[in-house]
């Protein structure tokens, strides 16, 4: 189905937020979201979370025929899916352009960087060598679906293990995992992308757009680099115009960004090695929060209770004192007196009517100081009061100056205000 | 290839050239009669024709309309016989897809199509003769081709490739540097504010020589976009001689 549009205020919502350099979900311009990293049971299998974006990678390797003009390498294959489930407007099928778009800027990021070393996946050169599968798949797409893909991608060649291979002669022979434990994958750096997004011609810059920025953004500008400060890809996209300035103060940026993201990944590895090694629990069950109440328990907090004579006292003495209210009875019907003002009906029919009365009448109490014009708001007062639920009934302009807060009532002026404040409402 | 120098002690690279040198340009406009715009250009080896349709109505599907702009249609593809190894697809494979969007989004931020809305700007690109420097081949074709058409321009889009060998920037690269695995930049610039339109790099580079290597492709965009001046300027002269004005 179609991607619902984005409306007009919405979109200007955004563009002005972004001018006075808030975002919506609280970030600064240039902060990340949370990254989250969690593996599953198999080598090689990942899944991260940036935000909401979420991603699962899966890599899986088998022996084939190496390709004519390359015999002694191995092959890489990336592949990444952006499923009907990520977002309604991702329909099966037809190859859009964000797929070849995202597909290719993961090839050269990973491929053309070399950061796997392919000459040691071959087993016979010129016949045999490994073919290494990395499949990507969109679970769920808030924005930049680059980034999460490129960091699952990369975490995942990281965690993977492949068969362990040994040749006598003629013959090879592929050992199983009970075998002969697995072996890594020998990786040279790790290139994670960072994507930068501009908005009003190139004059204000994000970093890790929301689904929401990405609608309202202009362009945008992914650098992969790995954490010896090497750029591995940079591609600009949308039909902006960067300056040289911007692209280098980006390329610093993301340095920044990306040795905070190495550091987790390596972190996040290295507890799922310890995990396994010590057999324990993993997988993507385990790592799934148990979000149940299973005793409910508050504790004390603790209240300094030792000078609380001495405070109150303190603030007794700093703090003005209450002006004095003597409400005086008022007699609204013969045989009856009331002392308070009573509530306010709480129907909610003629809420509008009564509030505009309610701030008519604080008005007039103001107005009798300064002499100001009453009479308009005196015949609303005696206007019958219709019950109808339609609110289209009466249309009200509300001049600027009714707009204004209300007086405290003053206790002075209690008297008359009361005997205007109760009117026969039914 | 082991043993092959991209850059000799002398400084000088495999074709003899020096490291700031472009390679020889030669560059046709209005070489079909049919089309609106039409350019043929030669970088060294490297050919590429360039065909402009435009601005017409929208072709196909309605829905592709857009109310304030142009929308544009490119289309990359690359002739069989054009790289060493007959090509198989000559387009629709993934490489002339992301192509094709990166021409379009280069032409989208130098055209003004502001000024045509609800229509229709076709630019098909085919290479012949491929030799490194695709796209820049491409974009420069195009630019001439648009030209030709008359549809209004921001400013010339010059592209050039660069690389970086042995702490040297290289420009316009050949096929044999480009395959070699190093460094590969390419750049679309719009000279006269030095607007970068599109900026593609490939393979590692250090960040400390990202600036270097991005002002040696900045004054070959700008030389090159002395020579497609001049072409263009000629063509007029031509043009209006054979007019008899």
């Amino acid at each position: 189905m179609r991607e619902t549009p984005l409306s007009n205020c919405e979109r200007q919502f955004l563009v002005q937020a972004i001018a006075e350099k808030k975002r919506l979900d609280g970030r600064q311009t240039f902060d990340y979201r949370n990254v989250k990293i969690t593996f599953g049971t198999d080598y090689g299998c990942c899944i991260v979370d940036l935000g909401k974006t979420r991603v699962l990678a899966q890599i899986s390797c088998e022996l084939v025929a190496p390709k004519m003009n390359r015999p002694t390498e191995g092959i890489l294959f990336f592949n990444l899916e952006l499923s009907q489930m990520a977002s309604p407007a991702f329909e099966p099928g037809r190859q859009s352009e964000l797929v070849v778009k995202l597909n290719r800027l993961l090839e050269r990021c990973l491929r053309n960087s070399k950061c796997i070393d392919t000459e040691s996946l071959c087993v016979v050169s010129g016949e045999k060598v490994w073919q290494i599968r990395v499949d990507l798949h969109l679970l769920n797409h808030d924005g930049n679906i680059m980034d999460a893909a490129s960091i699952a991608a990369i975490t995942a060649l990281c965690h993977f293990r492949r068969p362990d291979v040994s040749i006598q002669g003629e013959d090879v022979t592929v050992y199983t995992p009970e075998e002969q434990d697995p072996i890594p994958l020998s990786i040279h750096h790790m290139p994670i992308c960072v994507s930068f997004s501009f908005f009003q011609q190139g004059t204000y810059l994000l970093v890790d757009p929301s689904e929401r920025e990405e609608r309202v953004m202009d362009g945008l500008l992914v650098i992969a680099m790995n954490k010896h400060r090497e750029i591995c890809t940079i591609q600009s996209s949308g039909g902006i115009m960067l300056l040289k300035d911007q692209v280098l103060r980006c390329s610093k940026i993301a340095s920044v960004k990306v040795t905070e993201i190495s550091e987790l990944i390596q972190k996040a590895l290295e507890n799922d090695k310890k995990v396994r090694k010590e057999g324990g629990k993993f997988g993507f069950a385990e790592s799934m929060p148990n979000q149940r109440i299973t005793a409910y328990k508050m504790e004390v907090a603790p209240v300094d209770t030792g000078d609380i004579g001495k405070k109150t006292e303190d603030l007794i003495y700093n703090s003005e004192p209450p002006s004095e209210f003597i409400p005086s009875p008022v007699v609204c019907a013969p045989g009856t007196g009331q002392i308070g003002e009573g509530l306010q009906n709480s129907w909610g029919l003629e809420e509008n009517e009564d509030g505009e009365e309610a701030e008519a009448e604080d008005q007039a109490m103001e107005e009798e100081l300064q002499t100001m014009d009453v009479k308009v708001k005196s015949v609303k007062k005696e206007d019958p009061i219709t019950l109808s639920d339609s609110e289209e009934e009466d249309v009200v302009i509300l001049e600027p100056k009714t707009m204004k807060k209300k007086v405290n009532v003053q206790a002075s002026s209690t008297a008359a205000s009361k005997k205007k404040k109760k009117k026969p409402v039914h | 290839m082991a043993g092959l120098e991209l850059l000799s002690d002398q400084g000088y690279r495999v074709d003899g050239r020096k490291p700031t040198e472009l390679r020889k340009i030669q560059a046709r406009m209005g070489v079909f009669a049919q089309a609106d715009g039409s350019a043929y250009i030669e970088h060294g080896n490297t050919k590429a024709l360039a065909v402009v349709y435009g601005p017409h109505e929208i072709r196909g599907s309605r829905s592709k309309c857009l109310h304030d702009r142009a929308v544009l249609n490119c289309q990359y593809s690359m002739a069989t016989f054009s790289t060493a190894e007959r090509k198989r697809r000559p387009h629709g494979d993934r490489k002339s897809s992301e192509m094709t969007l990166h021409l379009k989004q280069t032409f989208e931020a130098a055209i003004l199509t502001q000024l045509y809305p609800r229509s229709q700007i076709d630019i098909y690109v085919q290479i012949l003769q491929a030799d490194g420097g695709n796209y820049s081949a491409c974009v420069n074709a195009a630019t001439l081709a648009v030209v030709d058409a008359g549809i209004p321009l921001r400013d010339y889009v010059c592209a050039c490739s660069a690389g970086f060998v042995e702490d040297t920037p290289l420009v316009d690269l050949s096929h044999v540097e480009e395959s070699s695995g190093g460094t590969q930049l390419s750049l679309a610039l719009l000279p006269k504010a030095e607007h970068l339109a599109l900026v593609e790099m490939d393979a590692r580079l250090h960040q400390d020589h990202l600036e270097g290597l991005m002002d040696a492709a900045t004054r070959a965009c700008k030389d090159l976009h002395a020579v497609l001046d001049r072409v263009v300027r000629e063509h007029l002269q031509e043009v209006s001689t054979q007019l008899g004005e």
